[in-house]
């Protein structure tokens, strides 16, 4: 059956309501049309439409967690995670005992309406009680979804919400419910629709487009007999309703078909799949759905798919005995699958395009090979084959359907292929001048972090565009010289460590003095919109623009270049920023400060003689030499590592998400691999030093006692005026005061686990493996993490050992669930980086594992952590906030630094009148 | 009379031009404004362009009168800030049900007259709707922008006073126009249903958003399509674009509008862009000239003037649009009935 003809109502004369036809002037067909931002409009040609379902309160434990905390930032970024992976449509429920449901659905409605890469998808207003979908509906500009309305309670209610939805200017979901109950055969699913529609456009004259029915999606393959129709069921109601209601849709919830086989992911992948392929062949067109798994149905492997379609399409007494049964032996032999090599059958073209898609790099040298014997010059095989397989890459990744490893390893493929037909264009002494643009890379001055300016050069190059990468560590002169004689067309920067904003501010004013008029891109940890805009964007007359991520990093490079619009883009972005700016200076005039003589006033003060902090069980400096790796296996903290490889989720709940799931479980499988191989070669060498001394704080000073003499640690306080009874932090409070005479205790440490990455990584390149060189950078920076809080257990529960028995699990440990904090220079709670000299200087951390500073004070190797530890219970992390010049001063001073000094390393922390 | 919907098939209807501009030619001054009636107000008058309806109503009449000379077949009434909402800067929230019965009153006299005078070209008379100065979907607040400075209820409320006192004054149409934030005009078209329904009264509705700059969005961020969606769940006159472009830059928005909506469309554009004095400098010629290439790509079914445009501009565009044809305006397809 072609849904295409269903939907125009062309193949079926319906009688009309209106006879009033007219001879003149076109007639349009009804489409369901929506709108946040930006219009969605369905058709019989659009694809299916995608539901986003985490900003779901029932769906989602983490959802939930956010609002129940009032995080509405995180929660938006959950939506925001959505958009960005492709769902057309954000369904927001906020349907919980635990919260006040109209409150929570009109603040974060009210947010979302704020953020323009969110609110530009339709909301769909998700709940069950009809107070709650009103207040959103009062809160959204655009046309949303109403989730959902049924006739459970009979027709006077029905009409009445449908009536007030239109009024609202809604369309509506409407589920298969009625007086009786829910519609559970192909019978009371068409009764109840039937009954539905009618009511609707009859009583109501609610646009028969704007109905879309929930028919109500259950489980097959439970073992009971009732149960076997349901899939079926579905898909024939689902034809009724196209067929016989004109111009509505059709949705429903996926997943629930597979729930019995909760567990075996395989399995319910590959129903999820055919269930909605026959599903959208009968006409259902929205749904929430992993996009993910949309387009597998062709790679189903042929028994599984047998016997799934046996369960689905109810075709046999046994289906769900034989599926149980093969259940068991997909799971089994799932890891030793035997490759399908079918593909490679296929015409040349099809295959180069798989592989790049696919990411497989083990025929592309022949693939490339033939290809290059089938045409005259082998320029015209980058040109044209790779060209053609890599913008499918493009196009994937572009409307979500990919994500950033696969592109990574697609990329690879790309590379490899390039290779081994480089000798025969040089030969053939020709230059590929075919690039969309060229694009400029560095890590500037004094930072060493590559992991993300890797990853955007990585998928731009996938993108066409030739990288220049000049590495990390790049001086502005050298960045300017080559900007200049390779002519390139975008300079994109990247940094770390604060101080690399500094030099990020000089580059800009630099180029503006030699009147360069090329784009800047800035990315990176510590880079933000905020600092973009108020230090980088004024300073440079040409573009600034803050780039976060690499699927960004695509349409913005996309949009600097584009002939015919990068002039408006461009002006549009300088607006952008100008305003950013505006509203951004604007909003910090007005927080209220404190003197530092009042900060240090409304200090943290503990009670000493409560608890005393023991002397360390081993005192003076200690040195691990060659941990061997297997120890930090346990203490690795996963969330970051998918976050550096933009798949944002917690572990391990994020290895069964429904949209970055599979790529995750696929990432993480890779990254296991290559760790086991890491430790069992010793590829890596994890080192640290640390010891704890006697100390005492003396004002916002600790003072220390080693061996070496005296030292002072100096830290920074809060000065945003609190409210009462809150004190403004300063790290020294943490450890008992001199006049207090109780003898305390400070320790330091520094771990890495990053030699031998160099190494590696270049290696990796030099096989053309920018996706082996990323993972290995990213998994030496986990184990540097892990390392650190390993360390920080062995010194709590046996170098200083004031927590002697100590039994937490992994995620305990991450949630910091211990007595102590180990915070470190140059984040929060101390954000000065001069700091690390000191700690250099008490642990001789050089000379005795290694590990250097650099001219702005990044540690090397990148993947090192040096930081302090404090044992008091009360001690706890937290952000310094803005500074005032007071402090400022009283800090130059008790360093003994010139001003100007202290003003540009504390930048990030001072308030731009300061 | 015949309706204006039947009309709108046969030829281009013109709306009136600008109110303010013709209103400032008159330099009132505080007293003028206060008039014998709030001579002791204890706030300061001088501004409250609607207030004139009641203290200046001649100096409205003949806004009017010139305007339908020109040759417009509607003029909107001077209402535009006459809710709640916008009257509580000058401590009037008690007068707009009388504000705008009056203004309504005002303008259909003047419409009846001409009607009577030219009864092969009957004129119409639309009730003006106004954005309000508050938003609903946007918070004015940078560092909150959660909070809003109105909720949808408050809105609808005030709308509904404001079009409770059009209706009664007897207008022909309801005007939602300058929308700049679409959450603002639905809680109006809300206020208009319910009002419809009350009083069992089938008044044609025109809805006119505004695109703010060359971004094509409205101030709330909604591409011109999106606006469209968003508001034409209620069987709608016309939609269209009005106020901040002149007619050249508001041509991109109104072939979107022309191409995708099954409603009429209309326009109002200024007269051109202002200058750095804020004074709009486009002479009737130039305008006319422009609004040519809607008329030649057959875009639009209503054509007027908005900030700046004068009986002139209006002639202007009289003239002009008697050679063109109307847009043709499509059907949806029928509703089907589903017995079998």
């Amino acid at each position: 059956m072609d849904v295409s003809d269903q939907n125009t109502g062309s193949s079926s004369e319906p009688e009309f309501l209106d006879h009033s036809r007219e001879k003149d002037g076109e007639t349009r067909d009804r489409y369901l049309k929506l709108s946040g931002l930006e219009a969605l409009v369905v058709t019989p040609q659009s694809n299916f439409i995608n539901v986003g379902e985490r900003t779901n309160v029932a769906g989602s434990r983490k959802f939930l967690r956010l609002i129940k905390e009032e995080k509405y930032e995180e929660a938006l970024d959950i939506a925001r995670h959505q958009v960005e992976g492709g769902a057309q449509i954000i369904d927001v429920n906020m349907d919980d005992g635990m919260i006040d449901g109209k409150e929570a659905m009109v603040k974060f409605l009210s947010l979302v309406m704020a953020e323009p890469d969110i609110a530009r998808v339709p909301i769909m207003i998700d709940s069950s009680k009809w107070e709650i979908l009103e207040a959103g509906l009062q809160t959204v500009q655009g046309k949303c979804v109403v989730n959902s309305i049924s006739l459970k309670e009979g027709e006077e209610d029905f009409i009445r919400q449908a009536k007030l939805i239109r009024r609202y200017g809604a369309a509506v979901i409407v589920m298969a419910f009625d007086e009786l109950g829910q519609a559970d055969n192909y019978e009371r699913r068409i009764e109840i629709a039937r009954r539905s529609y009618d009511l609707l456009v009859e009583k109501v004259g609610f646009p028969p487009e704007d109905i879309i029915f929930d028919l109500n999606i259950f489980p097959v393959a439970t073992g009971m007999e009732e149960h076997r129709r349901n899939a079926l069921d579905f898909i024939e109601a689902t034809a009724w309703v196209r067929t016989h209601l004109l111009f509505c849709s059709v949705s429903g919830g996926v997943s629930n078909v597979s729930f019995s086989f909760r567990g075996n992911n395989t399995v319910r992948e590959a129903m999820h799949s055919v269930f909605l392929y026959h599903a959208i062949k009968a006409g259902m067109n929205i749904g929430i759905v992993n996009p993910a798994i949309l387009e597998i149905y062709d790679d189903i492997p042929k028994d599984l798919l047998d016997h799934v379609e046996d369960v689905i399409l109810n075709r046999r007494d046994d289906a769900t005995e034989r599926l149980l049964e093969f259940a068991q032996t997909v799971e089994a032999t799932k890891e030793r699958k035997k490759e399908d090599l079918v593909w490679r059958k296929a015409p040349l073209q099809d295959r180069i395009t798989r592989a790049l898609v696919k990411g497989i790099d083990q025929y592309i040298e022949e693939d490339v090979e033939e290809a290059r014997l089938s045409v005259t010059r082998p320029l015209e095989v980058i040109e044209g084959h790779l060209m053609t397989g890599m913008n499918v890459v493009g196009d994937l990744f572009g409307s979500g359907k990919m994500f950033l490893p696969q592109v990574v390893k697609s990329a690879r493929v790309m590379k490899k292929a390039v290779a081994h037909l480089t000798p025969f264009i040089e030969e053939a002494k020709e230059e590929n001048t075919n690039y969309a643009g060229k694009i400029l890379m560095a890590t500037v001055k004094g930072d060493v972090h590559d992991i993300g300016k890797n990853i955007v050069s990585v998928v731009l190059s996938c993108n066409n565009y030739e990288i220049i990468d000049l590495g990390v560590m790049v001086p502005p002169e050298k960045i300017i010289k080559a900007a200049r004689e390779h002519q390139v067309d975008i300079i994109g920067l990247s940094g770390l460590i604060t101080p690399s904003l500094d030099e990020m501010v000089f580059l800009a004013k630099e180029m503006e003095r030699q009147e360069f008029q090329v784009p800047l891109l800035i990315g990176g940890a510590t880079t933000s919109k905020a600092h973009t805009a108020v230090k980088i964007d004024t300073q440079y007359s040409a573009s600034v623009v803050h780039v976060n991520d690499a699927s960004r990093a695509v349409t913005v490079v996309g949009d600097l270049l584009n002939k015919e619009h990068s002039k408006a883009y461009k002006n549009g972005i300088k607006l952008d920023y100008e305003s950013f700016r505006e509203k951004f200076l604007e909003r910090r005039r007005k927080k209220e400060y404190l003197t530092i003589e009042e900060a240090r006033h409304n200090r943290l003060k503990i009670d000493w003689s409560a608890v005393v902090t023991p002397p360390p069980k081993k005192p003076g400096v200690h040195i691990l030499k060659d941990l061997d790796l297997k120890n930090l296996v346990d203490y690795i903290d996963w969330t970051p590592f998918f976050r550096s490889w933009d798949l944002h989720g917690k572990y391990p709940q994020i290895l069964e998400d429904s949209v970055v799931g599979e790529q995750a479980r696929d990432l993480f499988r890779d990254a296991k691999k290559m760790l086991d191989e890491v430790i069992k070669d010793k590829k890596l060498q994890a080192q640290a030093v640390f010891g704890i001394f006697p100390a005492n704080s003396q004002g916002d000073d600790i003072e220390l006692n080693s061996s070496k003499g005296n030292f002072n640690f100096r830290t920074l306080r809060q000065q945003l005026k609190k409210k009462q009874r809150i004190p403004n932090l300063a790290l020294a409070d943490f450890i008992a005061t001199k006049q207090s005479g109780t003898q305390d205790y400070v320790g330091c440490f520094c771990v890495t686990a990053g030699f031998g990455t160099r190494a590696l990584a270049e290696e990796y390149e030099k096989n053309m493996d920018d996706y082996s060189a990323i993972m290995i950078k990213a998994l030496a920076d986990r184990l540097a993490e892990a390392f650190a809080e390993y360390l920080h257990e062995l010194v709590r529960t046996e170098y200083w050992g004031y927590d002697a028995i100590e039994d937490l699990t992994n995620e305990e440990l991450i949630g910091e669930k211990y007595r102590g904090i180990r915070p470190a220079p140059g984040y929060p709670a101390c954000p000065d980086h001069l700091e690390k000299l000191t700690i250099w200087e008490v642990l001789d951390v050089e000379e005795n594992i290694g590990v250097i500073l650099t001219e702005n004070l990044a540690m090397w190797p990148a993947a090192s952590v040096s930081g302090y530890y404090f044992a008091h219970p009360q001690a706890r992390y937290f952000g310094l906030g803005k500074i005032q010049t007071d402090q400022l001063v009283d800090y130059a001073k008790r360093k003994g630094i010139d001003l100007e000094k202290a003003r540009k390393w504390l930048a990030p922390a001072l308030n731009d009148n300061s | 009379m015949p309706l204006i919907k039947d009309i709108l098939k046969e030829r281009i209807l013109v709306l009136d031009g600008a109110m303010g501009t013709m209103l400032q030619r008159h330099r009132f001054t505080e007293s003028d404004f206060r008039g014998n009636r709030f001579k002791d107000w204890s706030v300061s008058l001088q501004g409250n362009n609607d207030l004139l309806t009641l203290t200046q109503p001649d100096a409205i009449a003949e806004v009017h009168r010139k305007y339908f000379e020109a040759g417009a077949d509607i003029v909107e009434t001077n209402t535009f800030s006459s809710t709640s909402v916008g009257m509580s800067d000058y401590n009037m929230e008690e007068l707009v049900y009388e504000i705008n019965i009056e203004a309504a009153r005002i303008a259909r006299k003047e419409a009846r007259i001409f009607t009577e005078q030219q009864p092969h070209k009957p004129r119409f008379v639309a009730g003006s709707i106004g954005p309000t100065n508050k938003t609903a979907s946007m918070s004015p607040a940078v560092d909150d922008p959660g909070f809003r400075a109105i909720t949808f209820d408050e809105l609808r409320i005030a709308y509904r006073e404001q079009v409770e006192g059009l209706i009664d004054g007897g207008v022909d149409i309801l005007l939602v126009e300058t929308v700049f934030d679409t959450l603002n005009a639905k809680a109006a078209l809300f206020a208009i249903e319910e009002a419809i329904e009350q009083k069992q009264k089938d008044i044609p509705i025109m809805i006119s958003g505004t695109i703010t700059d060359a971004s094509g969005r409205t101030l709330s961020g909604q591409t011109a399509e999106a606006f469209m969606v968003s508001v034409s769940h209620i069987p709608l006159m016309s939609i269209g674009f009005n106020c901040a472009l002149g007619a050249d830059q508001l041509t991109p928005y109104l072939e979107v509008l022309s191409a995708k909506s099954e409603f009429a469309i209309s326009a109002h554009p200024n007269a051109g862009l202002p200058n750095a004095f804020g004074n709009y400098e486009q002479t009737p010629e130039q305008m006319a000239e422009q609004i040519k290439t809607y008329l030649e790509k057959n875009l639009v079914n209503i054509v007027g003037g908005c900030c700046g445009t004068t009986p002139e501009h209006i002639s202007a565009i009289a003239k002009l649009v008697i050679d063109y044809k109307p847009r043709i305006i499509p059907r949806l397809s029928a509703t089907p009935l589903t017995r079998f």
